[in-house]
C-alpha cells in the first residue's frame, strides 16, 4: 500500500516540529508555506544577505530559533517541501494552492495545519493613516528589514508583544516615545499565579519591563486610546489615562496590538468546527488535547489553534502529528504523547494568565466613536455598523457583513472582525456568540490574477 | 513619517524609478521598505484618496499593493525590490474610478 499523503501547511515552530515527526516515522510529507524561507514569524529569517548574528535578531530565543531552522534544513531532502506558495482553499481533501501563476493541488489523507497567528487590532479613530502600524509590522521591519517604522515611535495595545517589540527598539536604537497599555496594572497582578507556570518566562517579561525603564521610556497602564493624530500620516496619539487626564504624545509611527488572533479561514474552509472562547472573545478551533479537530484527518497545531507560544508550538505540532500518525495505525510512543500533553498543559496554564494579564478591552471596542473608521479596506466606520443593527436589525455578523460591508474587504476581516463583532454585540445588546463569526472565505488571500493549473499553460 | 534604517546598512544599492523619478534601495529590499525608507505613503485609498502605506507587512491586509508601469500590482511587503523596477503612486489613473 501507498505511504499515506500528510499535508503540513505552514512552516513556522509548529509545522516544522510536526513535518519532523513525520519523518521520523518514515513518512515524506508535503510541507506548504507562503514565505519564501522556513521560520514562521518568531523565528522568520532576512533575506539572504543580511549579516546579523542569530543573537541580534532573536535575543534570548537564538537558541531555539537556529534549532528549529537546522530542524527543517535538515529535513529538506525528506519532504516535499513548497515555500513561497499559498495555500488558498481546502474542498473536499484536496489543498488548492498557488506559487506565483502557477495553481497547484494537493489531495491529502491527513492534513495538519499550523498556520500562525496575526495581531489582533482594535481600531483607534485615525488608525487609518499612513504611520499607523501593526505591532506585528513594527517588529517585522526591524527583524527582517532592520528598519524602524519611524525615528520615534509609540507602542500601543496591550500584551506582552507590546513590551517585547518596544525593548526591541530600545536596543537597536529608535526613539521609543512611551509604551501604552491599556490593561490596567492591576490586572497583572491578579495573573501573577498563573504566569507563576512558567517562571523563566515570567522573568525574561520583568526584564524587559526593567530594561524598558532603565532607558527611560515612559510605561502607562490602563490607558484609554482616543485617537491617532495627523493629517493623512500620523504625527502622535491622544490618550486618556487611568485617572481620566488627556494627552498627547508626538511620534511619527503608532504600533498598535492587542496579542494576536489564530488564522482560522482555511480550517473553517475545511469544515472544522469553532468554538467562542469566553475568556479571550475569539472563535478558536475546537480541538481535542492532541489537535485532532472535529474533522478526521484534520489536525491543528500551533497559534492558529491555541496561542502557547514558540514552544508552545513546537509540542504542539509534534503531539498532533503523533495523533495523526496513531490515527493511521502507525505505532507511537505513549510515554512521548503523556510529556507532550504536560508540557502543553503547564503551558496553557501560562497563555491564560497572559489572558488575565493583558485583557482585551472589550468595552473600549464597543464604545469606539460612531466616526471611528472600522473596516480600513472599505472605509465603514463604527457608526455605520451601529446603523446595521439598530436600523436593520442585523445582529449576526454575516448579516451585518451583507448590509454594512464590514470584512468584505481585502483583509477579509482579519483586521476589522474582532472589534466590529464587539460593536455589534454592544449595538444588539446580545452575546459575541449570537453574533457570530466572519465565516472564512476562498481564496483566504488574493490570487495572482493568472494563477493557471500546473501543466496547463 | 519615512522608515528608518537602524541595522544592515552596508548592502549594495538598487536603482527603481518611483513616478519617473530615480530612487534607491538596497539589496534584499522589499518593495515597502525602498519606498517608505524616502516618503510617507505608497498609494492612495480608493475611497476618500487619503494616503496609505500598508499595516500588517505580513501579507494579511492587503494595504499596500501597488502599480508598475506595465500595469501588474506588486504587495509591496511581500515583494523583493528588483533593479530597474518602474513603481507608480500618485499618478492618477491609479484611484478607481468614482461611480457618483
Ligand atoms: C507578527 C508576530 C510577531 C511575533 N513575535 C513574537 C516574538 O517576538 N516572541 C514570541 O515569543 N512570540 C512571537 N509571536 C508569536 C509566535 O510567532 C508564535 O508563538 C509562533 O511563531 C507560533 O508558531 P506557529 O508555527 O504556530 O505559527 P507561525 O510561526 O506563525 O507560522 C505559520 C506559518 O504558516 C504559514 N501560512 C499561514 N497561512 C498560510 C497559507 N494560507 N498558505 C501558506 N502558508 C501559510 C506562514 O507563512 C507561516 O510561516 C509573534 C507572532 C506574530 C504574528
Ligand atoms: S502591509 Fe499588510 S499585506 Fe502588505
Amino acid at each position: 500500500m501507498a505511504d499515506p499523503r500528510v499535508i503540513v501547511l505552514g512552516a513556522g515552530p509548529a509545522g516544522v516540529r510536526a513535518a519532523q515527526t513525520l519523518v521520523a516515522a518514515g513518512l515524506r510529507p508535503v510541507v506548504i508555506d507562503e514565505a519564501p524561507r522556513a521560520g514562521g514569524q518568531i523565528y522568520r529569517r532576512p533575506p539572504p544577505g543580511f549579516t546579523r548574528s542569530a543573537a541580534a535578531l532573536y535575543g534570548t530565543e537564538a537558541g531555539r530559533a537556529t534549532a528549529v531552522h537546522e530542524a527543517f534544513d535538515a529535513l529538506k531532502a525528506q519532504v516535499d517541501y513548497h515555500p513561497e506558495t499559498l495555500a488558498w482553499a481546502i474542498w473536499d481533501g484536496v489543498v488548492h494552492a498557488a506559487k506565483g501563476a502557477t495553481a497547484l493541488e494537493f489531495p491529502y489523507d491527513a492534513l495538519l495545519l499550523a498556520t500562525g497567528a496575526t495581531d489582533r487590532l482594535m481600531p483607534v479613530p485615525g488608525w487609518d493613516q499612513a504611520g499607523a502600524w501593526s505591532l506585528g509590522a513594527a517588529q517585522i521591519a526591524l527583524k527582517a528589514q532592520g528598519c524602524g517604522i519611524g525615528r520615534r515611535v509609540v507602542f500601543a495595545g496591550s500584551g506582552p508583544l507590546l513590551y517585547l517589540v518596544a525593548a526591541q527598539y530600545v536596543k537597536a536604537g529608535a526613539e521609543v516615545a512611551a509604551v501604552l497599555d491599556t490593561a490596567p496594572k492591576s490586572a497583572q497582578i491578579r495573573a501573577l499565579p498563573g504566569l507563576m507556570a512558567r517562571p523563566a518566562v515570567l522573568a525574561k517579561g520583568l526584564v524587559l519591563r526593567a530594561k524598558l525603564l532603565r532607558a527611560g521610556v515612559p510605561v502607562h497602564q490602563g490607558v484609554t486610546l482616543t485617537r491617532i493624530t495627523g493629517s493623512g500620516e500620523a504625527d502622535g496619539i491622544s490618550w486618556r489615562d487611568a485617572r481620566g487626564a488627556e494627552h498627547h504624545i508626538a511620534a511619527e509611527a503608532v504600533a498598535l496590538g492587542w496579542h494576536l488572533r489564530p488564522e482560522t479561514q482555511l480550517a473553517d474552509l475545511a469544515g472544522c468546527a469553532l468554538r467562542l472562547d469566553p475568556e479571550t472573545r475569539l472563535w478558536l478551533p475546537e480541538i481535542d488535547p492532541d489537535g485532532r479537530s472535529s474533522v478526521p484527518r484534520v489536525y491543528l497545531a500551533g497559534d492558529g489553534a491555541r496561542l502557547l507560544g514558540a514552544d508552545g508550538a513546537e509540542a504542539a505540532g509534534r503531539l498532533a502529528a503523533l495523533a495523526a500518525l496513531q490515527d493511521m495505525g502507525r505505532p507511537v510512543s505513549a510515554a512521548e504523547q503523556a510529556r507532550l500533553r504536560r508540557e502543553i498543559a503547564r503551558m496553557d496554564r501560562f497563555r491564560r494568565g497572559l489572558v488575565t494579564a493583558f485583557p482585551w478591552p472589550a468595552a473600549q471596542a464597543a464604545a469606539l466613536p460612531d466616526e471611528t473608521m472600522i473596516c480600513r479596506c472599505e472605509a465603514i466606520t463604527a457608526g455605520e455598523i451601529r446603523a446595521a443593527v439598530t436600523g436593520k436589525g442585523a445582529k449576526e455578523i454575516n448579516r451585518a457583513k451583507a448590509l454594512s460591508r464590514l470584512g468584505m474587504g481585502r483583509c477579509q476581516g482579519r483586521f476589522c472582525g474582532v472589534a466590529g463583532a464587539e460593536l455589534i454585540a454592544a449595538a444588539a445588546g446580545c452575546g459575541l456568540d449570537e453574533v457570530g463569526r466572519i465565516r472564512g472565505q476562498a481564496p483566504v488571500k488574493p490570487l495572482p490574477v493568472a494563477a493557471t493549473p500546473e501543466g496547463a499553460a | 513619517m519615512a522608515f528608518t534604517r537602524l541595522a544592515e546598512t552596508g548592502r549594495p544599492p538598487v536603482a527603481f524609478t518611483v513616478d519617473g523619478i530615480a530612487a534607491e534601495g538596497c539589496e534584499g529590499d522589499t518593495v515597502m521598505v525602498a519606498l517608505l525608507t524616502a516618503r510617507g505613503h505608497l498609494r492612495r485609498e480608493e475611497f476618500g484618496g487619503t494616503p496609505r502605506a500598508g499595516f500588517c507587512m505580513m501579507g494579511a491586509c492587503q494595504d499596500c499593493w501597488v502599480r508598475l508601469a506595465d500595469g501588474s500590482r506588486i504587495r509591496a511587503c511581500t515583494t523583493p525590490l528588483s533593479p530597474g523596477m518602474d513603481i507608480r503612486i500618485d499618478t492618477p489613473e491609479d484611484t478607481w474610478p468614482t461611480l457618483a
